[in-house]
């Protein structure tokens, strides 16, 4: 049952979700990176994108090699450090891996759809069959490849899906320019709340 | 290879004061090597006691107060980058200073010597700059007091400063700063042998200077380096405590190597230091830059809090500013900002690459 057809995504450090970032930013663009850890992809797309490259890490250990990487990072909480900023600040805010973490994500959306043209949103996919099935036949809280946490030491504190996403940002009537689902190295083409481990979406504010 | 302290005379210095320095003595040294485009120069700005002494080994032997952090493969890598550091205005380690002789008079400055301000001795600095023939300095660093003058150059001279790094620093003292340099003022001028600034030709008002400099000691550490350095033990041959006698040690020490009335100028100088010359907001003083930032802070810094590093943050993210903060662990104090080497060589090595490679490209 994996999406063994569907086309290959080129991986940027291993991930899926920063090669398909990657390719979606336009050089030269102004990019805000929460929880940017250390700081790889921002390097990156400064180095080979020219992009002005912001990030915020709150781990003092990865924010220092983020830093000693030339990127423009600073310590600070992702549901608070958007606050300072003024409108349309950005081209784009990344947000990879990290909504299921942030205790008012839809805050946080909406920060980022205030001081960035688009979001770039990046999360596990607890719709994904494997998490379905875990959860069906072992009766505890799913612990798979993709949710590899025990229930107690998990940062993950919401456990949303595909379609959860696409009906929130119906609700707030957010536009979803993109939309890309990825199965390991391939791109999922069909049954996405299913079949997708990672879904990357690119919104906008109407 | 020793390293030696060189001066430059200008013609003049007008102060912000109104007053006029005639002439003006900076002292400096540099390290490394100015490239044919004078785009790989560095700015070393010293904290309070510190001067242009930054690096390398002097004739007598003594080492710079940041040789840990300045020299070939360190932070601000010689090999690399152009370093210079000079002595502040009114300072008494080779530039023009209360100590020095008023050519009017022929007498030592003494309290004659005009008000001076973090802003007069960036202005000095910009006039030795631009007599090395350096239009824009690829950074100004510094930390404590130094972070102050390179705030002062990001507003001042946007145009000359391509990355700014201010350490443990502030851009305005808060009330207990001040409280903490008035006492110091205080014990200098309730020394009968300061008699009012005139102690040049007689016995310098040690006793006074060194109670201030055992106070500065005190903010510079931390409860938690006090109890790890000296707790409570007590010295065998006089019994007194570690602490007392390191701070009288530090006190008198500097008592030879420090001039009291400088110590006046150079404090009031930074109490009166307001990067927003008085405004509650720092954004639009800060919106007139054109630099990168790094900021660096610590976490037992008390003298210097975190919250000051974060205040200049917060108003450069108001503008979408570029950079980079980061509060480093230690248990340093304030005296983190010289002992902490390892993160703080990465950090500024990182930096410094990214800004010269930006620079490159304009």
């Amino acid at each position: 049952m994996k999406g063994e057809h569907g086309p290959l995504v080129h991986e940027l450090f291993g991930r899926g979700d920063y090669g398909l970032i990657s390719e979606i930013v336009e050089p030269g663009s102004c990019v805000l990176d929460l929880g940017c850890g250390e700081g790889e992809l921002l390097a990156w797309l400064a180095e080979h994108k020219d992009v002005d490259a912001r990030g915020v890490e709150i781990s003092p250990v990865k924010l220092q090699k983020a830093i000693a990487k030339g990127v423009s990072a600073y310590q600070g909480d992702i549901e608070t450090c958007l606050a300072d900023y003024p409108d349309k600040a950005f081209d784009y805010v990344l947000l990879s891996q990290t909504l299921q973490e942030i205790r008012y994500p839809l805050q946080v959306m909406t920060d980022i759809l205030r001081v960035s043209r688009r979001a770039i949103v990046a999360f596990p996919n607890f719709g994904h069959y494997s998490v379905r099935l875990a959860h069906l036949f072992n009766g505890r809280a799913p612990k798979t490849k993709l949710f590899p946490y025990d229930w107690y030491d998990s940062p993950n504190i919401h456990f949303l899906t595909v379609d959860d996403f696409e009906i929130l940002a119906a609700r707030q009537n957010w536009q979803v320019e993109r939309r890309y689902f990825l199965s390991g190295t391939r791109e999922v083409k069909s049954l996405p709340n299913l079949m997708a481990e990672v879904a990357v979406f690119v919104v906008s504010k109407r | 290879m020793v390293v030696t302290t060189q001066i430059k005379q200008f013609e003049s210095l007008e102060l912000e004061s109104g007053a006029v320095l005639s002439p003006v003595d900076v002292a400096y040294e540099t390290y490394g090597t100015l490239n044919a485009s004078k785009s790989n120069a560095i700015l070393i700005v010293h904290a309070f006691s510190g001067d242009a002494h930054a690096a390398g080994v002097d004739a007598e032997g003594h080492t710079g107060w940041w040789d840990n952090q300045i020299g070939p493969g360190k932070g601000f890598d010689t090999n690399k980058y152009f370093v210079i550091c000079s002595n502040v205005l009114g300072g008494c380690k080779g530039s023009t200073g209360p100590s020095s002789i008023n050519p009017a008079t022929g007498q030592r400055f003494a309290m004659t010597f005009p008000v001076i301000t973090i802003g007069d001795m960036v202005t000095l600095q910009k006039k030795l700059i631009d007599s090395l023939g350096i239009k824009r300095l690829l950074s100004v660093a510094g930390g404590s007091m130094g972070g102050m003058q390179v705030l002062e150059w990001a507003v001042r001279f946007p145009e000359s400063v391509a990355s700014a790094i201010p350490i443990a620093s502030t851009a305005r003292h808060s009330a207990q700063q001040i409280a903490f340099n008035e006492v110091a003022r205080q014990a200098i001028m309730a020394d009968p042998d300061w008699a009012n600034g005139d102690y040049y030709d007689k016995k310098p008002p040690g006793r006074g200077l060194a109670v201030a400099r055992m106070v500065g000691h005190i903010t510079y550490m931390s409860d938690e380096s006090m109890r790890q350095k000296f707790g409570r033990r007590l010295r065998e041959e006089n019994g007194i405590f570690e602490v007392e006698s390191y701070l009288r040690y530090r006190g008198n020490q500097f008592v030879d190597r420090f001039d009291a009335n400088s110590y006046l100028y150079i404090t009031k100088a930074m109490d009166m230091f307001d990067l927003a010359n008085g405004a509650q907001s720092l954004v639009p003083v800060l919106a007139k830059s054109r630099t990168r930032y790094l900021i660096i802070s610590f976490t037992s810094d008390w003298l210097y809090p975190s919250y000051q590093s974060l205040e200049i943050v917060s108003a450069l993210r108001r503008r979408n500013q570029d950079v980079a903060y980061i509060e480093l662990t230690s248990n340093y104090g304030h005296d983190a900002f010289l002992v902490e080497v390892d993160e703080q060589t990465e950090l500024i090595r990182g930096f410094l690459a990214r800004t010269q490679k930006e620079a490159g490209k304009k």
